[in-house]
């Protein structure tokens, strides 16, 4: 069983064995993966009817959820990691599903498409056309990517939030690390992947 | 009549039934000196036994799932549209088993069976049954048929709470729990509707106390009261207008008078009055305290999680946007009392626009759902 880069990062940051909720699960392919190799314990959420029958079809717990309505049916720190990958772009509350992310984990997993990278910033400051990328595909006026940012603005939002940093990972288009992403992140990184944990106070 | 049996259906089925002569104590502690169960049974049990489905039906169901009796049949069985060759409950893959609980009036012994002790109709001098009692007969059905473990035990409405007891009662004995519209408990408000059939039921000249068998009549009235309001809350407020808007009778124009002017009237009085000629009042009185007495988590200070920490069985929950009787957000309670302990859980909440009853309708997502659950039990359990 091979996993997407992205995905296959996250699956080495979660712990054999432990209890995670994957948001915006998709078919479910992260979660079968560690449940099979790692003996993980989790369920994902999920909003869209197809994907939901997909990862039933994949034998993954999912629930059927609107993450614009919170967690709240998720208690305090009941499970060890959340996941949210590629979605928080797609999401009308980051900030708040972010904190609550981490009010439901004890670490968060969140990955994003970074707005910084070269090839937007072409598209914008020297084309004057809204980006398209390969994971941003969507015409501007129908995308379901409400709230882009770069990797500098989701660090600033962390920083405002006490929220921690523990690890970043950054991809380019090709879903490699480069010692270009490593030096210039928000240039030449498409990919972000950060694990946070609320700042201990 | 089914001029012909359509290819998608199980075709004609026999009903069964079966005895039980030891006597049943009841969770009201009371005892049922014996009792019978009508039942009926769809597809073939494997070698291994590993394929058996329970259903469990709800409040005006029967053991009369699907199929037809006789070609002069009008209607197929109540969950004709899923269960079947090839559906969402494939017979060709399971062995499906369907009994009509104790108290209701469908085969299975109820308030309208004889009394042995008098030799009269039991009438309100039946016991109370309650959800639990049901599940204990269930499980005397699943002995004697030489079921040790169910694939699943699947049911919607009344039949999901009879799902969730399943999982709390006897947790090695089913795999998968299918609680479909279903409800941890009633509300004020479902149960204030109860109240109200029943009264209609009780205030009627003909009930005599429950014993109108012998007075060769039934509270006609009451029973089919009891039906419209039920009816009512059945459906949504769109699937009505949708139905019937305010169209009046073959389009006349107003009698100004109290008969019938409206469809939506003409449907309710309809409803009401076919009920009363298959259905038994005493038994609708019986199941409504049934379901308003249903309360798993009360024996564990109102926590619905610790109900369900003994369970084993892997769960899936399905709502229906439109049914405000057992709305969504009274499934997403079970779902976060699973959660909450730990058992798997898969939750899908469907578009629908009949209310309640959508969980009778082949809705295309809520098929797929089913059926794809369903299909991994059945790779699971090699049927």
């Amino acid at each position: 069983m091979t996993l997407r880069k992205d995905l296959a990062i996250i699956a080495d940051w979660i712990a054999p064995r432990s209890r995670i909720l994957d948001l915006g699960c998709g078919e479910g392919e992260l979660l079968a993966y560690l449940r099979a190799e790692k003996g993980v314990q989790g369920y994902g959420v999920e909003i869209e009817e197809a994907r939901v029958v997909a990862a039933i079809r994949r034998g993954i717990p999912v629930i059927q959820q609107d993450l614009d309505q919170g967690l709240r049916n998720f208690a305090d720190q009941s499970v060890d990691t959340v996941v949210l990958s590629l979605t928080l772009q797609a999401t009308t509350y980051p900030r708040e599903l972010l904190l609550e992310m981490l009010r439901v984990g004890r670490e968060v997993i969140v990955t994003f498409p970074n707005m910084g990278h070269w090839h937007a910033r072409w598209q914008l400051g020297i084309c004057g056309r809204m980006p398209m990328t390969d994971v941003l595909p969507h015409t501007w006026y129908d995308t379901p990517n409400i709230h882009l940012c770069t990797i500098r603005d989701f660090e600033s939002l962390c920083h405002d939030n006490g929220i921690a940093v523990h690890q970043r990972v950054v991809l380019n288009d090709l879903r490699r690390e480069t010692w270009r992403n490593r030096l210039l992140p928000n240039l030449f990184g498409e990919v972000a992947l950060y694990r946070c944990a609320l700042m201990v106070r | 009549m089914p001029v012909e049996i359509p290819v998608d259906s199980v075709g004609l089925v026999t009903p069964q039934t079966v005895t039980f002569s030891a006597p049943l104590e009841l969770e009201c502690g009371r005892c049922l000196p014996g009792y019978t169960l009508a039942y009926e049974t769809y597809g073939t049990l494997n070698a291994q036994r590993s394929n058996a489905i329970l259903l469990c039906h709800a409040l005006s169901g029967d053991h009369h799932a699907a199929g037809y009796h006789s070609m002069n049949d009008r209607k197929p069985g109540w969950w004709e549209h899923l269960l079947g060759p090839r559906k969402a409950m494939d017979t060709e893959r399971f062995f499906f088993v369907c009994a009509n609980f104790i108290g209701s009036c469908k085969g299975s012994t109820g308030p309208a069976s004889t009394n042995p002790e008098t030799g009269a109709p039991w009438g309100l001098d039946f016991p109370m049954v309650t959800v639990r009692d049901w599940v204990k007969t269930q499980a005397e059905l699943a002995d004697y048929l030489g079921i040790e473990q169910w694939a699943a035990v699947v049911g919607g409405s009344l039949g999901g709470m009879q799902v969730m007891q399943w999982s709390m009662d006897y947790p090695e004995r089913l795999r998968h729990a299918v609680v479909i519209a279903a409800a941890p408990k009633l509300t004020a408000q479902n149960i204030a509707f109860n109240e109200v059939c029943r009264q209609a039921i009780m205030t009627d000249p003909e009930f005599y106390n429950g014993r109108y068998y012998a007075h060769n009549t039934k509270p006609r009235r009451g029973l089919s009261l009891a039906r419209m309001i039920g009816h009512i809350t059945y459906l949504s407020d769109n699937a009505m207008r949708t139905k019937f808007g305010r169209d009046t009778r073959g389009g006349k124009a107003f009698s100004f008078g109290f008969d019938v002017d409206f469809e939506v009237e003409s449907y309710l009085r309809y409803q009401g009055s076919s009920f009363v000629e298959r259905f038994d009042a005493n038994s609708y009185l019986y199941i409504t305290k049934a379901l308003d007495y249903f309360d798993p988590a009360s024996t564990w200070g109102g926590n619905l999680a610790e109900a369900f920490a003994s369970t084993r069985a892997n769960f899936l929950v399905i709502s229906f946007s439109s049914d405000w009787r057992f709305s969504p957000e009274r499934s997403r309670e079970i779902v976060q009392a699973l959660y909450t302990c730990n058992r798997d859980v898969s939750y899908a909440e469907i578009e629908a626009e009949h209310g309640h009853d959508s969980f009778l309708m082949p809705i295309p997502q809520y098929v797929a759902v089913l059926g794809t659950y369903l299909g991994r039990v059945a790779e699971e359990v090699g049927a």
